[in-house]
């Protein structure tokens, strides 16, 4: 029958975590969902034991896609580590240039012109509505629903598009510099985003209709792993997952950062905690985030696009920084530790999905497989920036 | 010897070539379902789908035949083979039978018998056995929750398709379906969808789920088993598969049609073209609806089977029995 | 009573989104189709860089040999040769040095000359774009201006050195090709 010998397990995590211990009665399945599997969003690997089609437990094994990215910032001089930047979140990579950019701009004291604040406002906005309709159509997707994905997808060349006229690329943007942005925006651009503004505001009804109200979606959602906030705040949650509790918690008014504050938007927040909270706070993101595009536009001020007193090399003084954005999955944190040369002396990247993925393992833990994909489904985890 | 003739010979060559002209029939209409099912999605996503092979595209599914037949084929180590390859026959065959005795044309019925319905229903009950045979022989975990699913399932939902028909064999008083077809030939409001519409409205629900299409198709759920009980087919092993799913949609959208449409009862044009065109009319909404919905789970799929649909369609039944014996 | 009329809702909302997807099922297709069709935003797709030419001269680039994209690329992928000419008089035309003074007169104190004399010429300018990830970098920091992105999108290859550039070559390729063709 089956040559066992040649399969070597030792060093694995089945081995020292599943191979022994059952936690379920009986005769129990162990399932090995991932690295490769179509519903963890690239690879994650989920381990599960399964009672039929009940999970008993379920625990992601995480480092398949880890790149070094905090080891890299190491050896790379401070302007060097800024194209990293874009690819720890691929989907909201404006937030994490943000992130960083800011953290040396706070440690050097540098300033950024106003007209430069405003141009990151309305891009990371836009990166920020991006990754929420993919995440969005890649949930319906999870849920077996095929065609939403390609309606986002309608939206999101829009916003590429728009992207790519500054920023040159169209998904791992290396756009923010310190002390502004790479190139100004035109007014080809400002038109556009208006354009974009008004034709996605008469979509979204289209999106509601098709899916947020359709019977059998919210009966995959509607009390399916439900987080409290005591639980969220153990596992140190943030973003939509933290918002869907209750908590309204946004970086942007908790620690107002660039000038959110001049910026009049509401902070999205739905009580019930399961996966369609979650999902009514990140449709309702979307609109608030329009509605921050449309105000920056309107204030967007004439000026430098790029402070011009930025030194030619990057010295930071000697000590230490901590700069955090709202990314689209939560607290973006970087913290940054100089020793007075021209390269960080060690850099931590905190990454929302790490914390909002381990919810996961509490939350699966009794549900039905299907249910399990769901809420995985549902915390929008983006592998390459748990795994960094 | 004449009489030999004319009671071995003549039924045998009659079957034959009615079974040849059904598989040819099959066969075609394979190839045409995934081009439309392909087109559809294509131009519900705003996009074109298949369109580089020949014209429009329309020489794709030949190409995808033929990329099917000249794959390899792969059994996983471990695997029962027998029954492994044994299981996409199982799912095919028995659709040849079930379009025997259905009549597309007023002279169009491959085998008219008087047990037609029963006949139906009885041999597409085997395509369950193949699915279970196919996930438990692939000694794949997958294909083993997929199996499970399906035989729930099918199970389950083979219950509301009965007494669905039932009612209409009731108000029929006969099972073969050329009597269920003339039942229905005085005008538009003498279809049975008229007279039985809830008795329709389950019989549709229960053949998407009957034949594992969306937003029932948990057992190949793409998201969680990956492909459920085929994850381990390749080739024509596939390749069969994926025929029989399209086959039984021919095969339940011609009960459905025959049952509650009027058959090929229908003016100006010649009958069989009515039939055909009914057909598409139902298999065009059930990719309409893969198309639309998400899935369903696996628990809420059987509430609705033994909450909704078993006492919905036992009270339509029994209303039908008490109506037809209050007339009589 | 209430599951009677949520049932019913949920009914509806199947057939709005039946609607939802037929609508969309009329409407003309979204895609582009390459081979027939090209995008139209071409022009702000920022593709590998490219060696600038002077204006009087499209077969000589820009290119002062500061070596500063060197230095400051992330992913070490450009990689610059030159040499120290034994004797070397200013060229003619005024190059703008580093530090912004026209080279012309001779007053120019700079690092990339003394006196009259040119330090540095440009041998070859290598892009291994192979690991390159279009931050921009260096094209934001060409003192000169010497570098800009191309846009082409449609590049493909089929071994590793289809993507290692001599820049200098394509420059004096694209300046010259005119006349080859000519022959």
């Amino acid at each position: 029958m089956q040559d066992k010998s040649s399969f070597n397990l030792d060093g694995d995590y089945y081995s020292s975590k599943f191979a022994e211990q059952r936690k379920g009665e009986g005769d129990t399945l162990i399932l090995n969902l991932g690295p490769q599997h179509p519903s963890t969003h690239g690879v994650l690997r989920v381990m599960v034991e399964l009672d039929g089609e009940y999970v008993r437990r379920a625990e992601p094994v995480l480092g398949y896609i880890h790149r070094m990215h905090e080891k890299m910032g190491e050896v790379k001089t401070y302007v060097q580590y800024l194209p990293n930047m874009g690819r720890v979140d691929y989907l909201h990579a404006l937030a994490w240039n943000w992130a960083y950019v800011g953290a040396v701009e706070r440690l050097m004291g540098i300033e950024v012109p106003p007209r430069a604040e405003y141009i990151r406002v309305i891009t990371c906005e836009l990166n920020r509505i991006c990754s929420h309709l993919l995440w969005w159509g890649a949930y319906v997707l999870d849920l077996g629903g095929f065609t939403p994905i390609l309606y986002a997808f309608d939206d999101r060349e829009n916003i590429m598009d728009i992207l790519q006229m500054v920023t040159g690329s169209r998904l791992t943007y290396c756009y923010y510099r310190f002390g502004g942005v790479s190139s100004d925006i035109t007014s080809e651009f400002i038109a556009q985003t208006r354009a974009f503004v008004d034709r996605f505001r008469k979509r979204i009804p289209m999106y509601h209709d098709l899916v947020t109200g359709n019977m059998i979606l919210r009966g995959r959602c509607e009390d399916i792993g439900v987080i409290s906030l005591e639980m969220a705040k153990r596992y140190g949650a943030t973003g939509p997952v933290l918002r869907g509790t209750g908590l309204p918690y946004d970086v942007r008014r908790a620690e107002p950062y660039s000038v959110y504050n001049q910026i009049d938007f509401d902070i999205p927040v739905s009580e019930a905690g399961d996966a369609m909270a979650r999902y009514d706070v990140r449709l309702a993101e979307l609109e608030q985030s329009l509605r921050i595009i449309e105000q920056a536009l309107q204030q967007l001020p004439d000026g430098p696009y790029i402070s011009a007193d930025v030194p030619e090399r990057i010295v930071p003084p000697k000590g230490e920084v901590y700069f955090a954005v709202e990314g689209a999955r939560g607290k973006i944190g970087v913290y940054l530790i100089s020793d007075g040369s021209d390269k960080p002396y060690r850099i931590k990247l905190r990454a929302p999905g790490y914390s909002n993925l381990h919810v996961f393992a509490e939350l699966a833990q009794g549900t039905i497989l299907a249910d399990a994909i769901s809420i995985l489904g549902s915390l929008d985890l983006v592998i390459p920036e748990i795994d960094r | 010897m004449t009489q030999i003739l004319q009671y071995l010979v003549m039924p045998l060559v009659h079957i034959v070539v009615a079974l040849a002209a059904i598989l040819t029939f099959i066969a075609l209409n394979g190839l045409i379902l995934v081009y439309v099912e392909r087109k559809v999605a294509g131009f519900i996503q705003r996009r074109p789908g298949p369109y580089e092979v020949g014209p429009q595209g329309l020489l794709q599914p030949l190409a995808d035949a033929l990329k099917l037949m000249a794959k390899q084929l792969v059994m996983p180590r471990g695997a029962d083979s027998i029954l492994f390859w044994a299981a996409p026959l199982l799912s095919f065959t028995p659709v040849a039978i079930c379009l025997m005795p259905i009549p597309f044309g007023p002279n169009l019925t491959g085998w008219n018998v008087n047990l037609g319905i029963l006949l139906v229903l009885a041999f597409s009950g085997l395509n369950v056995l193949a699915l279970c045979l196919a996930g438990w022989s692939s000694n794949n975990k997958y294909s083993l929750l997929g199996a499970a699913r399906a035989v729930a399932q099918s199970v389950a939902y083979e219950i509301p398709l009965l007494l669905s028909v039932l009612c209409i064999a009731f108000t029929t008083g006969s099972l073969n379906f050329a009597d269920v077809t003339a039942s229905q030939s005085h005008g538009l409001f003498s279809w049975n969808i008229f007279v039985q519409p809830l008795a329709f409205l389950i019989f549709f629900i229960a053949a998407l789920a009957e034949t594992n299409r969306a937003p029932f198709d948990l057992p190949e759920a793409e998201s969680e088993l990956t492909a459920g009980f085929h994850t381990e087919y390749s080739g024509m092993g596939f390749g069969l598969f994926f025929l029989a799913e399209y086959s039984y949609m021919i095969v339940v959208s011609a009960v459905g049609s025959v049952l509650f449409l009027g058959g090929w009862n229908g003016p100006f044009l010649s009958g069989h073209w009515w039939m055909l065109g009914k057909i598409y009319a139902l298999i065009l909404v059930m990719m309409w609806f893969r198309w639309t919905y998400p899935r369903v789970r696996f628990d809420q799929l059987l509430n609705i089977c033994w909450k909704w649909l078993i006492p919905l369609s036992l009270m339509n039944l029994l209303g039908t029995a008490l109506i037809i014996n209050l007339v009589r | 009573m209430t599951t009677i009329r949520k049932t019913l809702n949920g009914l509806w909302s199947l057939i709005v989104g039946l609607k939802v997807t037929g609508k969309e099922f009329c409407k003309p297709w979204l895609t582009v189709h390459y081979p027939r069709q090209e995008v139209n935003n071409l022009n702000t797709y920022r593709g590998h860089i490219e060696l600038v030419s002077l204006s009087d001269d499209p077969g000589k680039p820009k290119c002062v040999v500061c070596r500063r994209c060197e230095e400051i690329c992330p992913s070490d992928c450009i990689r610059i040769e030159m040499h120290t000419p034994e004797e070397s008089h200013l060229p003619d035309r005024p190059l703008m040095l580093i530090s912004g003074v026209p080279l012309a007169g001779s007053v120019a104190k700079d690092p990339l000359c003394e006196g009259d004399k040119l330090l540095r010429v440009l041998d070859g300018f290598y892009l291994n774009y192979n690991m390159c990830s279009l931050c921009g970098l260096c094209v934001q920091n060409c003192p000169v201006s010497s570098l800009t992105f191309s846009q082409e999108v449609y590049l493909a290859g089929q071994k590793r050195s289809d993507f290692e550039f001599d820049l200098l070559q394509r420059l004096q390729e694209d300046a010259y090709k005119p006349i080859k063709s000519y022959h």
